[in-house]
């Protein structure tokens, strides 16, 4: 009896029936990942050429590989290691920078002795569901995803847009777990800083005491 | 908890995988101290506005292209005898 694909079909089950041949599994893989891959893409990358390079290199190259794959990650992880890696190559070669690895890339100093601390305090205006669905916010966030650094801002993407956790993060990004944690810190509060001084009320706005409390 | 120890564990808190303990002071911190709760809230705030922002919708030309490209690489993989 052949066992078809359906919409229920958990991920490791699809990738089982792809390596032995079903191409009908292959594609309904395909359609799981390929929104989220391409999302992904635009918000490293901005330019729809460049993710729509790296979302078909993603999937080619996920039918590459797709015997080595053993299941030691999910696939969802393996994918999104994939695609991260394609988006960082595109980025690097912009910078005309050979590929340097994401580890090789951390200054030394990036330790939690150097979080910057938050300046601007205020509540927000609105609430994130009433500002969701608004033009200007969404260039807000994507402008302010831009100016973080890619290193901050894959681990960020991965870590709170894609749900993974820290330690399928590092697994994504081949970095230790405490260098995530580090970057995912300094990537919230800056995008806190950037989105508070938009979205925040000045008239709310608190000045942080000099800290007369322990 | 001084307000920079309440940073360096902002990640494990707003993740909720806090030790309890830490979490009872982090929150003993915060009901005393205004800003550091505002900057938890925005947080929480920034990290929500980004998972549920509309994510860009792939061209629909683009979607039909790479499915013909994967088409053609999976035949080569998986010849029809």
């Amino acid at each position: 009896m052949t066992i078809r694909s359906t919409s229920e079909t958990p991920d490791d089950g699809l990738v089982r029936l792809a390596k032995a041949g079903d191409l009908e599994a292959f594609e309904a893989l395909t359609g799981r990942y390929e929104q989220r891959i391409y999302a992904l893409a635009m918000r490293m990358l901005r330019q729809e050429q460049d993710a729509e390079d790296v979302t078909q290199q993603t999937f080619l190259s996920v039918l590459e590989n797709l015997d080595g794959f053993r299941g030691e990650a999910s696939f969802s992880t393996w994918i999104l290691r994939i695609a991260s890696h394609a988006a960082l190559k595109i980025i690097r070669k912009r910078k005309g920078l050979n590929t340097v690895s994401l580890e090789e890339a951390t200054e030394p100093s990036e330790t939690l002795n150097s979080i910057p601390h938050p300046e601007f305090i205020a509540d927000w205006r609105h609430s994130p569901a009433a500002l969701v669905e608004r033009n200007e916010v969404r260039r807000l966030l994507d402008d302010a995803l831009t100016r973080l650094d890619e290193k901050h801002r894959l681990v960020f993407l991965l870590r709170d847009v894609e749900g993974l956790s820290i330690q399928e993060t590092a697994a994504a990004l081949d970095l230790g777990e405490a260098n995530v944690k580090v970057r995912l810190l300094r990537a919230r509060l800056q995008l806190r800083e950037e989105l508070t001084r938009v979205l925040g009320d000045p008239g709310r706005q608190l000045v942080r005491s000099p800290h007369p409390h322990e | 908890m001084k307000c920079e120890e309440l940073l360096a564990m902002l990640n494990e808190y707003v993740d909720g995988t806090v030790d309890p303990a830490v979490c009872e002071e982090f929150e003993k911190h915060m009901a005393g101290c205004n800003p550091c709760q505002v900057v938890v809230d925005n947080i929480r705030q920034t990290i929500t506005l980004y998972r549920d922002g509309q994510p860009y919708a792939m061209p629909v030309q683009f979607r039909e292209k790479m499915h013909d490209a994967l088409r053609k690489k999976w035949k080569e993989k998986f010849p029809v005898r």
